[in-house]
């Protein structure tokens, strides 16, 4: 059964090619049930895939699709390496995706162009997939290149919209930077081990100093800065929100941004060669769950606040990771991927009820019109929020215990993180759902009001239902008292360096606990009190975080000008020295050319003359050549 | 009495026929429609004639692959008294040639159609030309190996000037002919001066020959084997021994100069990499330099010419010049890296050029006349197959990844860089890099829809095409030779022909994405002609 890795493969590219070549025929109805059952398909094939694996006490298979060159020691194949890792990550986000393509269906009714939507989210979900299941970085690199390409297109999906357009311009270029750290990394691994296929870098890790191992970590973390949207590359996240918000819920949410986790767990073995590199990786995730929580406080846009709580979320995972709680950072990553989604197809839900409306200003009482994207959203909520004995509180608190013990001064950044959390979420939910409603009325800059704000069809709230339930249900994978029959005894093999064990002292443990709790009660309990009855409070809303630190300021001061004067005098030279180099080439071959040319007379007298210059000059050549040697 | 007389009858030698089965084939097959065709009244039926050849041609490729398995068992073997060798060089080139042929019959159905032409020539000529290709690259010896380049170029000659209403074909095939018999003649000589130094005629016998002696005045020696370089150098067209090729190209009914611009080079490439590496490998550092100048000078002049040219076919005959120089890099190189990346390119090139002439033949429509670069105007819109394979079949020869070019063209050129030649390397590149605008002309016409404002005429005058291809297309479209008004004519496709040039196109994509089972091919060729 474990054979079946290939199918997951399959079908969502099935679905790409279908809708690629067929798609626009077909109309949008029958595209987005294409692609859904697709998916669905996929996810099959993972859970069938995951019995087969579970089913046989050898849980690392190479499943070996195709050897693209094999000469010499150049070796390529494309392989999938099927481990618990790999599958963990394949049925979450196989299931995730289902989900979201099903609400998509309801979501991106009417829109235009409804069809490509669906082919470009198949394509993503094949590339995730290949992401994560090829069994070498360059497969990997595929695959992570191939999801940015998806995103980069879904994020400009409304690509008449300037936003949008230039969004996605950001999203792609961001990435980039963190690309460059892939393909660094790549190179230094390639130079040491001669090898870019994982379970061969494990066994050549002998050859790496530990500065080139540090190297390595660090070039791996700038890629997962890109992709997974860390200080100092975090940046793309929020604006890539102008995507339609399915695509925000799977991709920005879900999915994708925890490619750089992912990436960063799978290279473990390479990690534990490098104590630097790991405590420059935890104080970046650290950093960034504490930057991107200020800065959700203040933000007005409900999608940007999920956008930034995001970030800060997957600064937790990288956290994680940097202590070396790796069965911490998937399961914070699985249990994220649950409520995110939920939280973000929610307010896909309120902008869809709202006619698309996204400020939270506006918004207020919505508990009425939407019970059952209330009464989901709130589950996200507290899950989020880290209230016991919701999905946030056991995943982050096994974060947080790791962090305690390596690093004291972050677990403090941590704890106050925690609390931001709880109360940046509890803003938007107070505002969102609850107190009057201020969307009826015109707003002050001249927006309509907005009547009879209705809950979303069947499609979307069936979803949000199942992600709800998910949501609760999920914590179960990996409960601290059973970490010996759950995610943690899965995981294990995977990890050869676990440096770290919840179950090392239950006391301390639970005194951490009790901290997490009470911390999220406090954040919970402060946004009551500020923002139970209304949005009125600037002084809660410095500029300095609304404008993001201003940091794309920074950005456009120091690369973004100089850049472009930069551009703008190589641009001149272009024309001057390579435009004239070429043009010049080009005249003097054509004129050769010509000159060339008239040897070819048509007459065969001059030909034969030719032929015999050309005879009577090798004898020449090798009779010199025979008389002095 | 009896013994004596056993002792004086000619003592035959032992033949093994599996070693000439795919000659044999070939011979066969046109033996059996040439007859045909005589008794049945009226001529043989022309859908049947072609089926006939393309059984042929197939017959042949899959007694080649029974000869590989023979050979993967059994190692090289000679027979016919050591004057015919079986190994995996000669087993490669017959699939290629056999590949040729059976693409090349299916383009040629249409074109005898088109031109409604009856009779069978065209499949029994180039069926025995397949033949002399094939025993050339089987030969192991000097006077099999004359033979049958000689049974290749006869049946070439003939076929150049085989559809008697194209006056142009007569002319054409008069200079093929003069110059092919001037080359074959000093060719012999070659073959003559050889004996003289070494006393045999025999590749085997030579080496051992070369292995035991030094001769102390290797003039003789020498000239004769400078003699049959120019005599192959003619074959494959390169300079200065190629000013046969754009006049008989262009002349040649399209179809035939596929033929033959695949097939004359497979021939000859395998008899020039046959004699050099593996009779006179010991001598490489004598005529590595001569190789070396004939490369240099065909990878320049092809290039440099290809540009100018405003006639296809003219284009692709200094395109295939251009190419020889590439194959010269690996076989400069001499190694095994080298010889493989010379084989592999070989093949590429071979079935890339049938399915241009392919394209070339269906677009030049009636009479073979549209052979301006004006008439692909637009082509991928008219016929969009056609102008798909166009396009990937010129990609591929300018290199491009994901086709057989990008490999074949980076195969030798690391060959060459890896023996040190790289200024040969370079200037390999550097005639890429001119070649490759040639082609990327080619393409962009044949992308561009017609009467579209950015049609040649105005190539980058009007918008869509950046500045400095607007100045390239502006100088190199020279005053003199702006098109005049070309008629765009339909292009009639049948699916016969069509079917040649998607298999060629597929060939190339395929064998370009995986480029595995190919490579291994050429690398198994390789180690038997070096051992």
């Amino acid at each position: 059964m474990i054979h079946f890795a290939p199918v997951m493969l399959f079908f969502p590219l099935l679905g790409f090619l279908v809708l690629v070549t067929f798609g626009r025929r077909m109309g949008e109805k029958a595209s987005g049930t294409i692609a859904t059952v697709a998916i669905g398909l996929s996810f099959v094939a993972a859970l069938i895939t995951f019995l087969g694996l579970l089913g046989q006490s050898n849980r690392e298979v190479t499943e070996n699709l195709y050897t693209w060159i094999p000469v010499g020691s150049l070796h390529v194949n494309i392989a999938l390496l099927v481990d618990p890792l790999s599958i963990t990550m394949c049925l979450f986000v196989t299931f995730i995706s289902a989900l979201i393509h099903l609400y998509s269906t309801g979501y991106m009714h009417g829109e235009r162009d409804a069809t490509k939507f669906f082919v470009y989210l198949n394509l993503f979900v094949f590339s995730m997939l290949v992401l994560v299941l090829g069994n070498n970085l360059l497969l990997t690199f595929v695959g992570w290149e191939g999801v940015g390409v998806c995103s980069y297109w879904l994020v400009s999906y409304y690509f008449d919209k300037d936003a949008a357009a230039s969004a996605g311009k950001k999203a792609f270029i961001y990435n980039r930077v963190g690309d460059v750290g892939l393909l660094l990394a790549m190179f230094l691994i390639f130079d040491k081990t001669g090898t870019l296929n994982y379970l061969d870098i494990f066994g050549h890790l002998g050859s790496f100093t530990t500065l080139a191992a540090t190297m390595a970590v660090l070039a791996l973390m700038l890629a997962a800065a890109g992709k997974s949207a860390q200080i100092p590359l975090f940046n793309w996240l929020p604006d890539a929100m102008e995507g339609p918000t399915p695509v925000s819920a799977l991709i920005h949410a879900a999915t994708m941004v925890t490619a750089g986790v992912y990436l960063l767990c799978r290279m473990n073995p390479l990690l534990s060669l490098s104590p630097d590199g790991r405590v420059v990786i935890a104080i970046i995730g650290g950093a960034t769950a504490f930057v991107a929580a200020t800065i959700g406080t203040s933000q007005r846009d409900i999608k940007k606040v999920l956008a930034f709580s995001t970030v800060s979320q997957i600064g937790f995972m990288v956290l994680a990771v940097g202590t070396g709680a790796y069965v911490a950072a998937i399961f914070l990553m699985i249990c994220h991927a649950f409520y995110k989604a939920l939280l973000f197809l929610g307010s896909g839900s309120v902008i869809h009820g709202l006619h698309g409306e996204q400020d939270i200003d506006r918004m207020g009482a919505l508990r009425k019109f939407m019970p059952i994207t209330f009464a989901t959203f709130l589950i996200g909520w507290l899950a989020i929020a880290g209230v016991p004995p919701f999905a946030s509180f056991w995943s982050k608190g096994d974060v947080l215990d790791s962090v305690y013990r390596h690093y004291p001064a972050l677990w403090v950044l941590g704890i106050i993180t925690a609390i931001l959390t709880a109360y940046y979420m509890s803003r938007l939910f107070f505002l969102v759902f609850t107190g009057k409603a201020r969307f009826d009325e015109p707003a002050a800059d001249g927006r309509p009001a907005i009547h009879d704000p209705h809950e979303s069809p069947k499609v979307m709230t069936i979803p949000l239902v199942v992600l709800a339930v998910g949501t609760l249900l999920v914590a179960g994978i990996d409960l601290p008292w059973m970490h010996a029959h759950t995610l943690k005894a899965f995981l294990e093999p995977v990890f050869t360096t676990n440096l770290y064990d919840p179950n090392e002292s239950s006391g301390l443990q639970i005194i951490l606990a009790a901290v997490d709790a009470i911390m999220a009660v406090i954040g919970i309990a402060v946004a009551w009190v500020a923002w139970r009855n209304g949005p009125d409070r600037p002084k809660l809303e410095p500029k300095f975080l609304a404008n993001v630190w201003y940091w794309d300021n920074f950005y456009d001061a120091i690369i973004g000008r100089p850049g472009q004067r930069l551009a703008q005098e190589a641009a001149r030279a272009d024309v001057a020295v390579i435009d004239g180099a070429v043009m010049g080439a080009a005249a003097v071959v054509t004129k050769r050319a010509q000159a060339l040319r008239r040897i070819q007379t048509g007459q065969v007298r001059h030909y034969a003359l030719f032929i015999a210059a050309g005879l009577v000059a090798i004898l020449v050549f090798l009779l010199v050549k025979a008389f002095h040697p | 009495m009896i013994t004596e007389l056993a002792t004086t009858m000619i003592k035959m030698p032992s033949i093994d026929y599996l070693a000439i089965l795919p000659v044999l084939i070939l011979i066969g097959g046109a033996v059996l429609i040439m007859a045909i065709t005589a008794m049945v009244p009226g001529g043989l039926r022309r859908d049947v004639a072609t089926a006939m050849t393309v059984t042929t041609a197939l017959a042949a490729l899959i007694s080649s692959l029974v000869e590989w398995h023979r050979v993967l068992v059994q190692g090289a073997t000679t027979t016919i008294a050591h004057a015919i060798v079986m190994d995996g060089f000669s087993v490669f080139m017959a699939i290629a040639v056999s590949s040729c042929v059976i693409l090349a019959s299916l383009i040629g159905h249409d074109y005898l159609k088109r031109e409604d032409i009856s009779s069978a020539e065209y499949l029994i000529l180039a069926l025995i030309s397949a033949a002399g290709a094939v025993l050339m690259a089987s030969a192991n010896d000097l006077v099999v190996i004359f033979l049958a380049l000689e049974i290749l170029s006869i049946a070439l000659y003939v076929l150049v000037a085989f559809n008697p209403r194209r006056a142009e074909s007569g002319e054409a095939a008069l200079k093929y002919f003069i110059l092919g018999g001037f080359s074959s003649a000093v060719f012999v000589y070659g073959i003559a001066l050889t004996y003289g130094a070494t006393g045999t005629t025999n590749l085997t016998q030579i080496v051992d020959f070369l292995g035991q002696n030094t001769a102390q005045h290797p003039g003789l020696l020498y000239a004769g084997l400078g003699l049959m370089i120019v005599g192959f150098a003619f074959k494959v067209a390169a300079v200065p021994f190629h000013f046969w090729t754009p006049d008989v190209y262009q002349g040649a009914p399209s179809p035939v100069t596929g033929f033959m611009a695949a097939v004359a080079k497979i021939g000859g490439f395998a008899a020039l990499l046959r004699v050099l590496l593996s009779a006179f490998g010991t001598q490489a550092a004598t005529w590595q330099p001569i190789i070396y100048a004939l490369a240099v000078a065909s990878l320049l002049l092809g290039a440099l010419l290809m540009v100018v040219q405003r006639d296809v076919k003219r284009m692709m005959a200094y395109s295939s010049i251009n190419h020889a120089g590439f194959i010269l890099l690996g076989v400069e190189a001499a190694t095994t890296r080298g010889v493989q990346a010379a084989l592999y390119y070989l093949f590429a090139y071979a079935i890339m050029t049938v399915g241009v002439f392919g394209v070339i033949t269906l677009v030049s429509g009636n009479g073979d006349r549209d052979t301006d670069i004006a008439s692909y105007r637009g082509l991928l819109r008219r016929s969009p197959l056609l102008g798909a394979c166009l396009v990937v079949l010129l990609l591929a020869q300018a290199g491009a990844p994901f086709t057989t070019g990008l490999f074949a063209k980076l195969g030798v050129l690391s060959a060459a860089v890896s023996v040190g030649s790289w200024p040969l390397a370079l200037i390999a590149m550097v005639s890429a890099v001119i070649s490759g605008f040639a082609y990327l002309r080619l393409t962009l016409i044949s992308v561009r829809p017609v009467g579209a404002p950015t049609d040649v005429d105005e190539l980058g005058v009007e918008t869509g095409v950046s500045a400095p291809m607007h100045h390239l297309g502006a100088t190199l479209m020279l005053e003199e030779e702006l098109p005049t008004e070309v008629e765009i004519a339909h292009v009639g496709v049948s699916p016969v022909a069509l079917t040649g040039v998607t298999l060629a196109a597929a060939f190339t994509i395929i064998f370009g994405i995986v480029p595995g089972p190919l490579l291994s091919l050429a690398h198994a060729a390789t180690m038997s002609l070096l051992g």
